[in-house]
């Protein structure tokens, strides 16, 4: 494979927020929100990013969309560093990627219409105006499968799929190459969850897009993904291909979350063997010593409390940070 | 529970009987008596459902002190033992803080050791995990159903997740606008579903154990609004079955094998 095969490169990302405390706001501590992570999203690929709240998922989509100043670490897409370009230069790449927000009750201004808010990167970056611009937007509403007399109203008038639609084609307009879907279907109903993921996969289809598909639901992400990326605590645990992921995970906190995914279907879920985690997941203020999840995995020995386990590649396509695999 | 705000809510017609009692025709008194006693719930936003100026020793202590009639000591003690039973650890000094200094796993917990204060015979747990993580979901789910086998409580689980129902349920009963279309055992629900709805909404998850590959089936359209619904079966102007007997005539709940009953005029013809 070669290195024209991929669009967005992660080396050795950390992002750390200062906890500020006292009257003269002194730093007191970070959360270390991401702790040292690299990986790699081919063109045309989507890769799944999962992992439970607070271990870093959204905060690596907006690191490799810049939208943080990092505190370690190198991102490349198409193989432009981006970390070190200018505000001036770094707009122009913006138009190439975009994000899908999570909300879609939060992420539309309520005060401007389905049109402008599909039109908003047309005019930053100045790439239409007047009948072009009026076009563009309801070729995107057709692209979402919305009605072109859409591009009137506001974002109340719609239902929670609608606007999540008004969310996807906002982030297509600029025709975009690479898309950072943040949640995108969490907030939804089941059966308009379905609606959004088929169309989330046509889309790539069709526009030969490239994804990181971030996501808590494991089902939801396995369906969508052609890797997977699996988080905890700033830190990635294990990367593979879905199939693999599913079939064959290494890394016992992947195998914990799996079984904790109970199937819709009893006589197949009874079957299983549960895997069931003891606590909570640990403060990012203080994340614990080696590797860590080993004060929730039953497997750890001495090693993983003293030494930080390396994200290895053990198989083709199959990388594990475990001292134990 | 009775907790619907009267205006605007109005129950309209029907009856709730708990253990052959009316629970429509229970006055204010009676009904204090059954809340948080015999019935109680947990709800679905532990964050916004704990009283954030109260520590976790007299909120839990408040029903025990009502209903039980007990002394603020013993309270304190029971509420110790109750959080333990939930998994707390260090629950003695626990029990001072705030609901703010507890996780959202925690939170809930400390919901449930609530709801379980007094022996329910009954406990309502509305989306008791759709705020929290998956592996926390399968710690307090698990603790529900090891309560429910230990103290022999009777135990309704309000949800969307089919994987939770699938799980830890003995059976189902399928709702769409406001309307019952669905109600068996569970094995019967996942296995042989007779109603387009129920069929559809199993068709349309992604599942871990099946091919990655699996076309998702769609289910069209909106769910309906519900000041204006339209006509005959509910269902209809989503459903690939409907006819102009379904857009014309509400279905009526028919039997279609043992505890299993639906809603359909075509149940015979749904197959999965």
């Amino acid at each position: 494979m070669g290195r024209d095969d991929i669009i967005v490169e992660v080396q050795d990302l950390y992002m750390y927020f200062p906890v500020l405390a006292g009257l003269m706001r002194r730093k007191i501590a970070d959360v270390k929100a991401i702790d040292g992570i690299s990986f790699f999203i081919r063109r045309g690929e989507t890769l799944g990013l999962v992992g439970e709240s607070g271990c870093g998922k959204t905060t690596t989509g907006r690191c490799i969309l810049r939208l943080y100043d990092l505190t370690g670490g190198k991102v490349f897409f198409e193989g432009r560093e981006l970390t070190n370009l200018s505000p001036r230069e770094l707009r122009g790449f913006r138009r190439n990627m975009q994000l899908i927000f999570q909300d879609p009750y939060a992420s539309l201004d309520p005060r401007m219409t389905a049109g402008d808010i599909i039109g908003e990167p047309l005019v930053v970056h100045h790439l239409a105006r007047g009948r072009e611009y009026r076009e563009r937007i309801e070729e995107c509403l057709k692209l979402v499968e919305l009605e072109p007399r859409m591009a009137d109203r506001y974002p109340h008038e719609f239902s929670g799929g609608q606007r999540q639609r008004i969310g996807i084609a906002r982030a297509l307009s600029a025709r975009p190459s690479f898309v950072v879907c943040d949640e995108p279907v969490s907030a939804l109903d089941v059966s308009i969850q379905t609606q959004v993921i088929s169309l989330l996969m046509r889309l790539r289809q069709e526009l030969n897009l490239t994804y990181l598909f971030i996501a808590h639901d494991l089902s939801v992400v396995r369906h969508i993904s052609d890797r997977v990326a699996v988080m905890y605590l700033g830190k990635i645990m294990e990367i593979t291909n879905s199939d693999e992921l599913y079939d064959n995970p290494l890394n016992p906190y992947t195998q914990a979350l799996l079984s904790a995914v109970p199937i819709p279907d009893p006589v197949v879920d009874r079957q299983r063997k549960r895997i069931l985690l003891t606590g909570d997941v640990p403060s990012p203020v203080n994340p614990p010593s080696g590797c860590n999840f080993h004060p929730r995995c039953q497997r750890a020995i001495d090693s993983c409390k003293e030494q930080t386990p390396e994200l290895r590649e053990i198989g083709s396509d199959h990388w594990v940070a475990c001292h134990r695999v | 529970m009775r907790l619907i705000p009267y205006p605007p809510g109005i129950i309209m017609g029907g009856e709730i009987i708990f253990k052959g009692q009316n629970l429509l025709q229970a006055s204010d008194e009676e009904l204090r008596h059954i809340r948080g006693d015999r019935i109680s719930m947990i709800f679905q936003e532990p964050t916004t459902s704990l009283n954030p100026v109260f520590n976790i020793n007299s909120q839990i202590s408040e029903a025990l002190i009502v209903h039980r009639k007990i002394d603020r000591e013993a309270a304190a003690e029971e509420t110790i033992k109750l959080l333990k039973l939930v998994g707390i650890p260090d629950a003695e000094r626990r029990a001072q803080d705030y609901p703010h200094q507890f996780s959202g796993g925690m939170q809930q917990r400390i919901m449930i050791a609530m709801a379980l204060s007094c022996n329910p015979e009954l406990l309502i747990a509305d989306e008791p995990t759709t705020s929290v993580d998956v592996t926390v979901q399968a710690q307090l789910l698990e603790l529900i159903d090891n309560l429910r086998s230990q103290f022999g409580t009777a135990v309704i689980i309000i949800t969307h997740n089919l994987g939770v129902v699938a799980r830890y349920v003995d059976r189902v009963n399928v709702m769409y606008a406001g309307r019952l279309v669905e109600t068996g055992p569970t094995e019967v629900i996942y296995g042989d579903p007779k109603h387009p709805y129920t069929l559809g909404l199993m068709a349309s998850v992604p599942r871990l154990d099946l091919p990655r590959d699996r076309e998702l089936h769609v289910i069209e359209g909106l769910p309906p609004n519900l000041a204006r619904l339209p006509q005959g079966c509910y269902f209809n102007p989503r459903c690939y079955l409907a006819t102009d007997t379904c857009r014309k005539e509400t279905p009526e709940m028919v039997a279609v094998g043992e505890e299993h009953f639906t809603a359909c005029f075509r149940w015979s013809e749904v197959k999965k």
